[in-house]
Parts: C-alpha cells; structure tokens; sequence
C-alpha cells in the first residue's frame, strides 16, 4: 500500500486572539467555548473530516493547555488514525534555529517534515478562528481542474467592511491578478477567508524562498501569496457561499452564536450530513423548569430561572429567579438566585452570586461607549458576589 | 481495590417487558434520554476500577453491539482486557442457553483466562450507583463464598426474582425463590461477588450435575454448605421489570435528589452522539422536564422525558411522556401518558392518552 495522503491539513492554532480580552487569558482562540456545546476549533477539524480529509496537523504556540487536552487522539472527529490523523506541532527545539513561530508562513515551514511525512500532492492551510462549514473537496476539486498553484478560498463581504481583509482582485475566470492585504480602498469585495490549497511543491519552494528572505515577515497573506504572484504563479480565487464568521471580536463571536437561534437560524446545526463533532461531556440532558424563550441548552443544565434569546453551555446551573437575557454562558456556569445578567459573554466556571446584576439590557448597553461594543465580559474562574455590579461593556478577569 | 472482572448479562428477564425489548437486548433499552440500560451496569464496573467486563449476549444483540462498539466511551478499549463481548455458545450439542446458569457455563473459558482473583456479576435491567470495590472488600472480610447484594423494598411480583433473610453478621439464613408474599423484604438485585476460581468450580460441578437454575440448584442447597453473605445496597434502585416500572424509573430523574444521586458526579458514561445543542422556541414552553441534545421544542412539554432529536410542533401539549429518539410530534397534538420507541411520528392534531400505570405504547418506527 501506498504511504501518502492525497492532501494533508495545516491548521493554524497559535494566536493569541487578543481582542477576545479575558476570553483568551488562559486559553488559545481555537479553544474557546462556542454554541453551547462546541469549541471554535471544532468547525474546522470537524470540517476536514466531512471533506475527507483525515490528516490534520494543528499547530498550537499560545497556552495549548486547553486545546491540547481537547484535541487529544483526535477520536471525537474520527482523527484517531493509524497512519494520519490529527497531531498537535508545537515549536520544538532544533540543533539550529530554534524558534517561536514567528508568522503564519514560518509556522507552516518549520513542520515541512510532518508534512512530507504523507507525501502529500496538495497542502490545505486553514485557520482555527472561523465558524463555518465547508466542504474542502469541492474546493480541492476546483484546484485541480484549474491546475492551479494555489486556490484561495472567498466571499463577498460589505465593500465598508472589505478593508479588515485580504482582498482578492480575480479576472473573469477567477484567477487572481491582485492581492491586497487590508487595503484602505478595497477595489472589489472579495474577501479572502484565510483558507488556502497549495500544490504541495509549490508551498514548500515559496516557504523556503520566504525564511530565506530576512525582510520577511513570514506571515501568508503579507509576503508568501504576494510573491507567488509576483513570480507569476497560477492563482484561483474559489467563491464560497454559505455561512461563515470570523469570531475574533467579541461583538462577532456574541453575534455568531445567536446565529444558532430560531427554529430557521443563520447558521443551522441540526443537519444529520454535515455532523459537526465534538468532545462530548458525561452529562445527562439539560433539566428545565424555568421560562426558556428562543435559547439553545446544552447537556448537564439545571435551568429554573428565566432564560431568553440566550445560548446556555454544559452543566450551567440557573436558579429560580435569576434571569438571563442576549447572553452567551460557556459551561459550568452558576447563576445563584435574583440575579441578573444582560447582554453578556461569561466564560466558563464562572459563578454568580444572589441579586448581583451583570451588564444592562441590550437596548441601553449597545450605546454605551466600549472595547466590546457594550457587551460584558466576564473571564473564567471568576466569582462575582452576591449583590455585585458590574456595568454594561465591562471586561472582568477577577472576582468582584 | 483487590484485582476484579466484570461480567453482566445483557439479556436476561426480557420477558418482563417485551413491548420494549421486541426489537433489542434489555441492556440497550433507552433510559433517560440519551442512555441504554447497559450504562449504568458498566459505568458502575468502571467507576469501581474494573477494567475487564464480559458482556454475555443473547439473541437481537445488533442494536447492543451498535451502541456498545469497541467500548471506548466506558474507557473499555483496552489492549489488556477492556469490553468482551460473549456471545451465547452453540454447536451440535449445545443450544442457546435457556437460564442464567447456562449462560454463564458460556462464560468459563472467558473466566479461566482472567487473571484477576474476584468477579462481579450483575444484570442490565436496574438503575443504581455501586461502588463494586466496597462489596469486594466486604467479601474479603466476611471470608464469603459468595456475596449477593440486596435492596430493601416492597415485594415486586415479576417474572423472577429473590429474596433471602440475612442474620446480624449478614450471613444469608433463608432463601426464596418467587415468594407469594408481600411487604418490604431483602430483594436480590441481582450483583453477585466471588472469586473467580471459586465461580469456575461452582459453574462446572454444576454442569456435571446437569444442574439448570442457579437459585434453586445452587443457592438454595448451598445456604449451609457455602459461606453465602448478603451486602445491604442503600440508595437508589429501580428495576425495570414492566412497561409501569421503566415508566416511573425514568420519571423519577425529574426528581432532583435522585437525579444528583445518579448523574451528580458525572460518571455515568454513554455513546456520544454529536447532535446539536436543544433548542426552545419563541413559542416554547418547557416544565419539570429532561431535555435533551437535537430536540427543538416550539410547543409546550410537562414532566416529560425527550431524549435526542424529539422535535414538538406549535401548539401541541406533551405531557408526562417518554419520547424517544428522534420522534417527531407535529402541531397540535395533545398526548399525555405516552411512550413512545425510537423514530415514531405523531401526526398533526392527535390525542393520545394512557395513565399512570398504563402508558399508551407506540412502537418503534409507527406512524400515528
């Protein structure tokens, strides 16, 4: 039998996700709570998997802690294989060189050995940030019949948006002439998604080419992609329709999970095909007694306060009388009785305390002048006393 | 603990409730809405550190053996020991065992390999939390043969059951087999504890004897000759020996304190299914109630149990019901008292009513 993988996936893992604030204090970006149940990194790993691709190589640099243990053997994304699977890289120490990743490009270059470990023809580049689902077959597909040297996955975005990402300029055959990072006046509003297919020769020629360069700053979007343009490489720009989000702010990752809301929401889970996998947790199902209007609940709840337009993760426990309103709670979450939380974000393990208040009602709070566009945040572990305040748009990492 | 396998029987005492278990084993009964009956018995074996578990099956074993896989959601994919399915043992001369002793003879060669010194044989037809270690050590301490663990409640008239009497030091003094008699008595719960060297003689003098019934043949006549001693079980314990009884069993996780009693630590493990978080509607109304992963709930639901992917349209009540998984309840319907197997669909405005004792059934895959 043939030792190759026809293409393995690179799955960058390693930022620190620093406009997530408190919610990425401990833990990788990839690794935060997501949709009740899941973790962001699920989406991407569950989405190599439906594609048929069962050779993921994720690549951790910023308190792994978290999401190693998560990821573990790969077994919940049927990633526990004998020959592929999915592998945690982490920077290593060499008998020269030893480095941090220093960009997304270096990253990638310092595992070239894992990957040509499969022997691959093509290389899928992916970013553990978004919320999506997607088929990459399909975009391997495209990649072929173009016979192209990098396909570079797009969507339309607003054009006032276009200027927070790579933009991409394609000719009518979707080949790209131009490639803008973060341009100031974004010529079209074809948003690269930060998702990329290589042929494998290609990648690694660039990224030897690139840590050769010491003006470099190793990063894709910045100095690898524009080279390989500049050498007149075949480059495709592949459209996708459906629904993506980056979750890098908080005001998107708020948003991204009332998409999961409605019985016909934005973003719809529910669908047997395209299972999205998760780590699952030994709960049983959520108990309900309390008011619960338009939410999500995960297993292990306790839920007997009112609960509206919110997302409620595993074994959160809300006593009579406690009202959650537009929030997200992450897991293992106590909301003790009166108390009252709006608009808000609430990292796991978090308790509150009686009749504390927490946030205000959306209405007023999106007014108010903050980082996180008047949504609060509370970090993980933390315990906010009985009776405790904390104002709308506020971010706290300690007990109050 | 002292070294310690496993073995339960998956399919035995089927007869008390064959409404369920037509189409399956008892142990892959579903409870709770998102477990089998088998759960509880192996999370149990491995919550006492037991690592190696047999698992005698009978016939309709595909939906266990669907749910049970390589046993790596109870931590049993093992390369030493682990999940060990046995099923029943047929040649020219032997035919698929009739009793429990029978089915056990199947079990020798399983036990001979074993190397640890004690074994734990339990049924899948009871919701409990037992710590097995704890009878080990009493066995140990009692210098017993074998021990049989009891419960004490009111008499319960099923296909087959035990009680005994038990002296001060808990050594057994009597034995029924079926008693007509009423009131609260030691119940056999069936978990029995001994070493696996004795059990081997016990399970092969008996075959050469053409013994056939473990209680009468062995237990009964043995009462002065072996050491047999009773180990008093205290929490939570519900059989599952009628439609009536799986009913209340599953009710009864409404109730707060059995629910922590069972699920508290969080030990009782389960194949996962990777459905989506539960959703309640605008126009949902959910009370007293386990729901659970998949369901989307636009109507209202009452005291009721909904295991995964039970959708309840607009304007229906459900009330007091077991939904299984994936039944589909359309818009206004009114159904209270209703068990329902796995993948049914209620249609738009019906009623269905059973009561209390007498749950209105719907079988698996019915269309309403």
């Amino acid at each position: 039998m043939l030792r190759k993988k026809e293409c393995v996936a690179m799955l960058l893992a390693g930022g620190q996700g620093s406009r997530l604030y408190a919610l990425t204090n401990n833990i990788a970006k990839p690794a935060v709570s997501f949709g009740a149940k899941y973790r962001i990194i699920d989406f991407p790993l569950s989405n190599c998997i439906n594609s048929g691709i069962d050779t993921v190589g994720v690549l951790t640099q910023y308190q792994p802690l978290v999401l190693n243990e998560y990821v573990g053997n790969g077994q919940p994304w049927d990633l526990d294989r004998t020959f592929g699977g999915v592998h945690i890289l982490s920077p290593y120490e060499a008998k020269t060189d030893t480095s941090w990743y220093k960009g997304t490009a270096n990253a990638i270059y310092q595992n070239i050995r894992f990957m040509k470990m499969y022997d691959p023809e093509y290389v899928l580049i992916l970013s553990g940030d978004h919320i999506y689902k997607m088929d990459y077959d399909k975009m391997l597909q495209a990649h072929k019949a173009a016979k192209a040297d990098c396909t570079i996955a797009c969507m339309e975005v607003p054009l006032n948006e276009a200027s927070r990402f790579g933009i991409l300029n394609t000719k009518r055959d979707g080949s790209i002439y131009e490639f803008e990072e973060k341009p100031e006046n974004p010529k079209s509003n074809l948003a690269s998604m930060g998702i990329y297919i290589f042929t494998a020769s290609k990648l690694f020629k660039y990224l030897e080419l690139d840590e050769a360069n010491p003006q470099s700053e190793n990063d894709f979007g910045k100095n690898v992609l524009p080279a390989m343009l500049d050498a007149g490489e075949k480059m495709y720009s592949y459209r996708f329709e459906g629904y993506w989000k980056d979750v890098g702010t908080i005001t998107s990752l708020w948003e991204a999970n009332m998409d999961l809301l409605g019985v016909i929401p934005n973003f719809q889970l529910n669908d047997r095909d395209r299972v999205v996998h998760s780590r699952s947790p030994l709960a049983p199902p959520a108990f309900v007694e309390g008011e619960v209007v338009n939410s999500i609940v995960a297993t292990g709840g306790e839920i007997e306060g009112k609960v509206v337009n919110s997302v409620i993760g595993t074994n959160c426990v809300i006593e009579k009388g406690a009202e959650v309103t537009d929030c997200v709670l992450m897991g293992n979450i106590v909301v003790k009785s009166g108390a009252k939380i709006n608009y808000a974000i609430i990292d796991e393990e978090v308790t509150i305390g009686e009749n504390a208040v927490i946030g205000a009602p959306k209405t007023e709070a999106c007014n108010i002048e903050s980082k996180t566009g008047g949504i609060t945040v509370l970090g993980r572990g933390i315990t906010v006393s009985k009776k405790g305040k904390i104002a709308a748009g506020e971010i706290v990492d300690k007990s109050v | 603990m002292a070294s310690t396998i496993g073995v339960i029987f998956s399919s035995i005492n089927e007869e008390n409730i064959p409404e369920l278990t037509k189409v399956r084993s008892i142990g892959s009964v579903p409870y709770g809405g998102r477990y089998r009956l088998v759960d509880f018995a192996l999370s149990n074996m491995v919550n006492s550190g037991i690592t190696t578990v047999g698992m005698i099956t009978k016939n309709n074993y595909q939906s266990l053996m669907d749910h049970l896989g390589s046993g790596k959601y109870w931590d049993l994919a093992r390369i030493e020991g682990g999940l060990i399915l046995l099923p029943p043992y047929i040649n020219d001369t032997e035919t698929l065992y009739k009793n429990r002793l029978e089915a056990l003879k199947g079990t020798v060669s399983f036990l001979k390999k074993a190397k640890e010194d004690f074994v734990v044989i339990t049924d899948s037809d009871a919701i409990y939390k037992l710590d097995y270690s704890k009878i080990i050590d009493f066995h140990i301490k009692k210098n017993a043969d074998i021990t049989l663990v009891y419960h004490e409640h009111e008499v319960e008239q099923s296909h087959y059951y035990m009680t005994f009497e038990t002296n001060k030091d808990e050594r057994i003094t009597g034995l029924s087999i079926n008693p007509l008699t009423n009131g609260v008595k030691k119940n056999y719960i069936n978990v029995m504890v001994a070493r696996t060297s004795f059990l081997i003689r016990l399970i092969q003098n008996a075959t050469q004897s053409g013994f056939t019934s473990f209680g009468k043949d062995i237990l009964s006549p043995g009462l002065k000759t072996y050491n047999l001693y009773g180990y008093k079980f205290e929490g939570y314990y519900a059989s599952i020996n009628s439609l009536t009884s799986y009913f209340e069993a599953n009710m009864d996780l409404l109730d707060k304190k059995i629910r922590n009693e069972i699920f508290g630590d969080r030990d009782v493990y389960t194949k996962v299914n990777d459905s989506a978080p539960a959703k309640i509607a605008e126009t949902g109304k959910v009370k007293n109630s386990l729901i659970s992963d998949g369901c989307i709930i636009e109507g209202t639901v009452e005291n009721s149990i909904l295991f995964r992917g039970v959708k309840v349209g607009k304007g229906t009540n459900v009330k007091n019901c077991i939904l299984m998984t994936d039944n589909i309840v359309g818009e206004n319907c009114n159904i209270s008292y209703v068990v329902s197997d796995k993948n049914s669909v209620i249609r738009d405005s019906r009623t269905l009513a059973g009561c209390e004792l007498k749950p209105y059934f719907i079988n698996k895959g019915s269309l309403i």
